[in-house]
């Protein structure tokens, strides 16, 4: 569906995104995550044909950037970082005006039908100027959704909204995703890309990693399990470190956190050696991390390099 | 078309919500309309400005002018005649002002990026804010003649009224208006990439206003005289300054220079 090869943007001397890789498939929610300024914007601008890259290639749908920008218009669709509304007319006629400029047949269908969605109708004939910053965004949402279609952009999409707005937003990613459509999702709210994206890329001008929220995890903090002990933990570090598959192991009070690449058939060792030496197992479990905690592990990895 | 027409719809939409437009698009052209018709009216009931035709120099300039007039009546035509190139004022201000506010607004509030992502061509975009501008600037000078002439219809002589009802005039209102609208409607459009502030942006593009402000001075000193040749050279230079700047406005409004460099 979407698919780049060393795509690259420079304004004048600053190579905004430099050689970017990806390929992404039919139905997929990809996550795109970075910094500010990591680029994240310009690269959804060049994928909508609203910027021309410097170098490289991008197709989307099939369609090749650069050549074929008006079908790819015509068939993604686009949230924008800022909304971008019109503020002295109505939300329905702000729809009603982009219904027409994507050539959507049912105009009035489609606006009544995403008004209805946001939970927007009632306020349908207000002004636009008058909405709160949320009701702007979902707005900008079903205004993006107008033309269904086939490969959706989104921006941060969540950035102005309430949990409640978020959820909605979320709910809506979701059921996009069960009708097949293909999403890219910049955000800097990891918790969402771990919820909502099948994988993840985290990029800085460079691609620095990609993969799926889970696989990522891995890939960083290895497999972790977690052993609560009666007593200090200390006492059996040593004993712990000193089997042969262990990787690494420390002690957090009563904590023991050992390192492994197979926790489903070391466990059990782990548990034997432990009650031989004597301590009392209150339970064992897996840490989880949160992507947020990736992120920002790869972040740090990231800082001497960049500095 | 059918993107054309809804950008253009819209563009009213919003505009005229804004009352310094909605003033300079309507109040500009009544006051216009009306203070000719006032002097006609004030005219009738003032004796002995002959007196003022009798400097031999401004009769030699006005002459052709007053060919078969009374020296009243050359008067009452001389005075008018300013008034009246002032109606070429409304061309270059009022799409001025809804140029200014119709691009520099879209600036600010950030909605010409999503306006960009649809397939609607730059030159579609370009050509629908031309005509938001354009159509209102020409139908506002039209009318305001339209009053002008029916008042003189009714109020003036009509040997008077034969004179502007003439060939020179329709030439000025009906070919030359228009030709100066979409000149001060490029320039407007180039002038709003560069500013963030849409009245900035009008005053600027105001600029255009300055030749013919010259001419209305240069006429009521008595240095120059409009006449048909005259209003035919300058229906010519708008003419060529208008494909000029039409290609200047379209290689400018390229998606990317808009969101990249228009600030
Ligand atoms: N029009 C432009 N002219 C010059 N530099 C630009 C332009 N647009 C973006 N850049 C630069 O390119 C880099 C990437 O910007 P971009 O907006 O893509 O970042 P982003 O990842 O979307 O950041 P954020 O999370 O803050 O939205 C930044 O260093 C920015 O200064
Ligand atoms: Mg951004």
């Amino acid at each position: 569906m979407i698919h780049t090869e060393n795509l690259t943007k420079s304004f004048g001397d600053q190579v905004a995104v430099d050689r970017l890789n990806l390929d992404i498939a039919e139905g997929e929610v990809f996550g795109f995550l970075g910094p500010n300024g990591a680029g994240k914007t310009t690269t959804i601008r060049m994928l909508t044909c609203l910027i021309a890259p410097t170098s490289g290639r991008a197709r989307v749908l099939n369609y090749e950037v650069g050549r074929d920008d008006e079908q790819i218009r015509r068939n993604v669709g686009i949230l924008t970082e800022t909304p971008g509304m019109y503020d002295r007319l109505s939300a329905y006629r702000n729809l009603s005006i982009f219904a027409r400029l994507y050539e959507v047949e049912q105009v009035d269908y489609q606006v009544e039908k995403y008004l209805k969605l946001l939970g927007l109708w009632e306020r349908r004939d207000d002004a636009v100027g008058e909405f709160s910053k949320g009701m702007r965004q979902k707005l900008a949402i079903g205004r993006a959704l107008l033309h269904e279609p086939q490969v959706l952009f989104l921006d941060e999409p969540t950035a102005a909204l309430d949990p409640e707005a978020s959820r909605l937003v979320h709910d809506f990613v979701a059921e996009l995703k069960g009708r097949g459509r293909t999403i890219f999702l910049c955000t800097h709210n990891l918790d969402e890309a771990d919820r909502l994206c099948d994988r993840v890329a985290v990029f800085k001008t460079h691609l620095r990693v990609l993969d799926t929220p889970g696989r990522l995890r891995q890939q960083v903090y290895g497999r972790q399990v977690a052993f609560h002990l009666g007593g200090p933990a200390e006492l059996f570090l040593s004993q712990v470190k000193s089997l042969p598959f262990v990787d690494q192991a420390e002690a957090k009070d009563a904590k023991l956190i050992v390192t492994l690449d197979d926790p489903e058939s070391r466990n059990p060792d782990i548990v034997r050696a432990l009650v031989g030496a004597g301590a009392d197992i209150q339970f064992v479990g897996e840490l989880r991390y949160s992507l947020e905690d990736v992120y920002l592990q790869l972040m740090k990895e990231d800082a001497p390099a960049a500095g | 078309m059918d993107k054309i027409t809804t950008i253009v719809s819209k563009e009213w939409a919003e505009v005229f919500k804004n009352k310094l437009v909605l003033f300079s698009v309507l109040f500009l052209p009544i006051i216009l309309a009306i203070i000719p018709l006032g002097m006609l009216i004030a005219f009738d009931r003032i004796e002995g400005f002959e007196t003022e035709m009798n400097d031999p120099d401004m009769m030699r300039l006005v002459g052709q002018m007053c060919v078969g007039l009374s020296p009243t009546d050359c008067t009452l035509v001389y005075t008018l005649n300013l008034f009246v190139l002032m109606f070429m004022i409304l061309p270059v201000a009022i799409p001025v002002t809804i140029a200014a506010y119709s691009i520099v607004g879209e600036k600010t509030t950030r909605s010409l990026e999503p306006l960009l992502a649809t397939p609607i061509t730059t030159v579609e975009l370009l050509v629908a804010k031309i005509i938001a501008a354009v159509v209102p600037a020409i139908i506002a000078t039209w009318l305001a003649f339209g009053i002008f002439l029916a008042g003189a219809w009714l109020l003036a002589p009509p040997a008077v009224f034969a004179v502007f009802f003439d060939a020179l005039w329709l030439l000025a209102i009906l070919v030359v208006a228009p030709l100066l609208t979409v000149l001060a409607t490029c320039v407007a459009v180039i002038v709003s990439s560069r500013v963030s502030d849409p009245r900035v942006a009008e005053q600027l593009s105001a600029v255009v206003i300055l030749p013919l402000i010259l001419l209305i001075v240069g006429q009521s000193v008595g240095l120059v005289l409009i006449d048909r040749q005259l209003m035919i050279v300058l229906g010519l230079i708008v003419l060529v300054l208008d494909i000029i700047l039409v290609y200047l406005a379209i290689r400018l409004f390229q998606r990317e220079t808009i969101l990249t460099r228009w600030k």
